[in-house]
C-alpha cells in the first residue's frame, strides 16, 4: 500500500541533484531542443527530405508512366492481334473460295471428258460397225462372184464331160428304165 | 561527481543506498534530466555547464541524447539518400524508412492538409522521426528519453504551434486567418465568446500536444522502474519473476507506445496544420 502510494506521489516528486521536479521547465534545455530541432530540420531538410521525396516522386511517375506504357502496349497489341485473327480469317475464307472453286472445276472438267470420250466412243463403235457391214457385204459380192465363177467352170467342166456317147446313153437308159418302172 | 571502475559498482551503490533509506528517488534520477551521462563500462561523466546571459544552457543528459538521435538520423538518412542516387529500386534499410516515410506522407500527412502538403511534409517528417527516435533511444539501456521531458516536449509543441499560426497565417493572411476562426452561422451577441474560446483553443492544441507526449514517455519508465523496485521495495525474491515478467510486457508496450506517439503528435501537428491553412471546412 504505501509503495503503491510512493509511486502515485513520484510523479510530483522532486528528485535529489538541483535539477528540478518532472514537471519544471527549464529554459536551457528549451533553448538546446529548439536549436537541435531547427538545425535538424534544416540539415534533413537539405540532406534527406528533398532527394528522398524527389526519387520517391520520380519514380511514382516512371512506374505510372510504365503501366501506362504498358496498358497501351497491350491495347495495341490486342488490336494488331485482331486484325491478324481478321486477316487469318479472311485468307482462310479466300483460301477455301479456290479450293471450292477448283474442285467445281475439275469435275466439271472430268464430267466434260467424260462425255466426250463416250461419245468419240460411240461414233467409233459405228465407224467399225459400218465398216463391217461394208466389208461383209464386199466379201459377199466378191463371194457371189467366185461362186458364180466356179458354178460356170464346174458346170463347164460337167458340160464338157457330159458330151460322151455312152455316159449320155447310160444317162438315157436309166431314164426309160426308171419311167418303165413306174 | 563520481568515476566508478565498473558499472557493477554503480548498480550495487545505488541498490544499497535504495536498501538503507527505502528511497524511490533513484526512479526520478532516471527519468529526470541530469548534468551526468552514464556510460557503459566507464561509470558516470560529468558535462559542463555552461551560463548565457544568466541563464543555464548546460549540455545536460537529454540534450546529449538528443544529438545522439540527431546524429543517427543524419546518418540513416544519408545513406537512404545516397542509395536512391544509386539505384532506382530500395533495398535494406532504405526500403524500412521509405515504408515510414511514404507512411508519414501518404496516410499522415496528405489526407490532413490535402492541397498543399509538400510545403509542411519536410517539418513533419522531421518531427516525426525526430520523436521516434528519441523514444527508441530512451528503451536501450543506459539511454534517456529525451521526449519524456516537458520542456522538450513543450519545445516541440511550440514550435509545432508556430508552424502551424504561420501556415495559417501565411494561406489566408493575417487578418483573414483570426476571422476565419470562427465558424460560419453564427449569431452575432455569439461571436466574442467564440473568439474566446477559438483562440484558447488554439493554445490548448500544442500544450495537449506537449502533455500527451511527456506523460506517455514517462509513464511507462516509471512503472517499469516501480515494477521493478517492487522487489526492493519489499525486500523478497518471491516477486522477481512477477517484477520482471511484468516490467518486459511494459516493455514491449513501450516499443508500441513509442510508435503510437510518434504517430500521434504527427498525426495531431499535421491535422491542426490542415484545419489552420483550410479553415472553410
Amino acid at each position: 500500500m504505501t509503495a503503491m502510494f510512493k509511486i502515485a506521489l513520484l510523479a510530483f516528486y522532486s528528485g535529489d541533484g538541483g535539477n528540478g521536479g518532472l514537471l519544471d521547465v527549464a529554459p536551457g534545455l528549451m533553448i538546446w531542443t529548439t536549436v537541435t530541432f531547427i538545425l535538424l530540420l534544416l540539415v534533413l531538410k537539405k540532406l534527406a527530405w528533398k532527394p528522398i521525396i524527389n526519387s520517391l516522386n520520380e519514380r511514382e511517375n516512371f512506374i505510372k508512366d510504365s503501366l501506362e506504357k504498358a496498358e497501351k502496349a497491350r491495347a495495341d497489341a490486342e488490336v494488331l492481334l485482331e486484325e491478324n485473327r481478321k486477316n487469318l480469317a479472311r485468307a482462310e475464307e479466300d483460301a477455301q473460295k479456290v479450293i471450292t472453286q477448283g474442285r467445281e472445276y475439275s469435275e466439271k472438267l472430268k464430267a466434260q471428258a467424260l462425255e466426250e470420250s463416250k461419245a468419240e466412243a460411240k461414233k467409233m463403235i459405228e465407224d467399225a460397225t459400218l465398216n463391217i457391214d461394208r466389208k461383209t457385204q464386199e466379201a459377199f459380192s466378191k463371194l457371189k462372184d467366185q461362186i458364180v465363177d466356179i458354178a460356170v467352170d464346174a458346170s463347164e467342166k460337167i458340160i464338157r464331160e457330159n458330151l460322151d456317147k455312152e455316159k449320155q446313153k447310160n444317162i438315157v437308159d436309166k431314164y426309160i428304165d426308171d419311167l418303165q418302172k413306174n | 561527481m563520481v568515476f566508478s571502475p565498473n558499472t557493477n559498482t554503480t548498480v550495487t551503490d545505488s541498490v544499497a543506498t535504495v536498501e538503507k533509506s527505502s528511497d524511490t528517488g533513484w526512479i526520478m534520477h532516471h527519468i529526470l534530466d541530469s548534468h551526468e551521462i552514464e556510460i557503459p563500462f566507464i561509470g558516470q561523466v560529468p558535462l559542463p555547464h555552461i551560463e548565457f546571459f544568466g541563464i543555464d544552457i548546460s549540455i545536460t543528459k537529454h540534450v546529449v541524447f538528443m544529438w545522439l538521435a540527431c546524429l543517427i538520423l543524419i546518418g540513416i538518412f544519408y545513406f537512404v539518400s545516397k542509395s536512391y542516387q544509386k539505384s532506382r529500386i530500395p533495398t535494406g534499410i532504405s526500403n524500412l524508412f521509405e515504408i515510414l516515410i511514404v507512411f508519414v506522407r501518404d496516410d499522415i500527412v496528405k489526407p490532413t492538409i490535402g492541397k498543399g502538403y509538400e510545403k509542411f511534409l519536410p517539418f513533419l517528417l522531421t518531427i516525426f522521426f525526430f520523436i521516434l527516435v528519441c523514444n527508441f533511444i530512451g528503451l536501450v539501456p543506459y539511454g534517456a528519453t529525451a521526449t519524456s521531458n516537458i520542456s522538450v516536449t513543450a519545445t516541440l509543441a511550440i514550435i509545432s504551434f508556430i508552424v502551424i499560426q504561420a501556415g495559417g497565417m501565411i494561406k489566408n493572411g493575417p487578418f483573414g486567418y483570426f476571422k476565419g476562426l470562427i465558424p460560419h452561422g453564427v449569431p452575432a451577441w455569439l461571436i466574442p465568446v467564440m473568439l474566446v474560446v477559438e483562440i484558447l483553443g488554439l493554445f490548448t492544441k500544442p500544450f495537449a500536444l506537449a502533455i500527451r507526449l511527456f506523460a506517455n514517455m514517462t509513464a511507462g519508465h516509471i512503472v517499469i522502474m516501480a515494477l521493478l523496485g517492487l522487489i526492493f521495495i519489499l525486500h523478497t525474491a518471491i516477486v522477481i519473476p512477477v517484477s520482471v515478467a511484468f516490467a518486459l510486457f511494459i516493455y514491449l508496450l513501450e516499443v508500441l507506445v513509442a510508435f503510437i506517439q510518434a504517430y500521434i503528435f504527427t498525426m495531431l501537428s499535421s491535422l491542426f496544420i490542415g484545419m489552420a491553412v483550410h479553415q472553410d471546412h
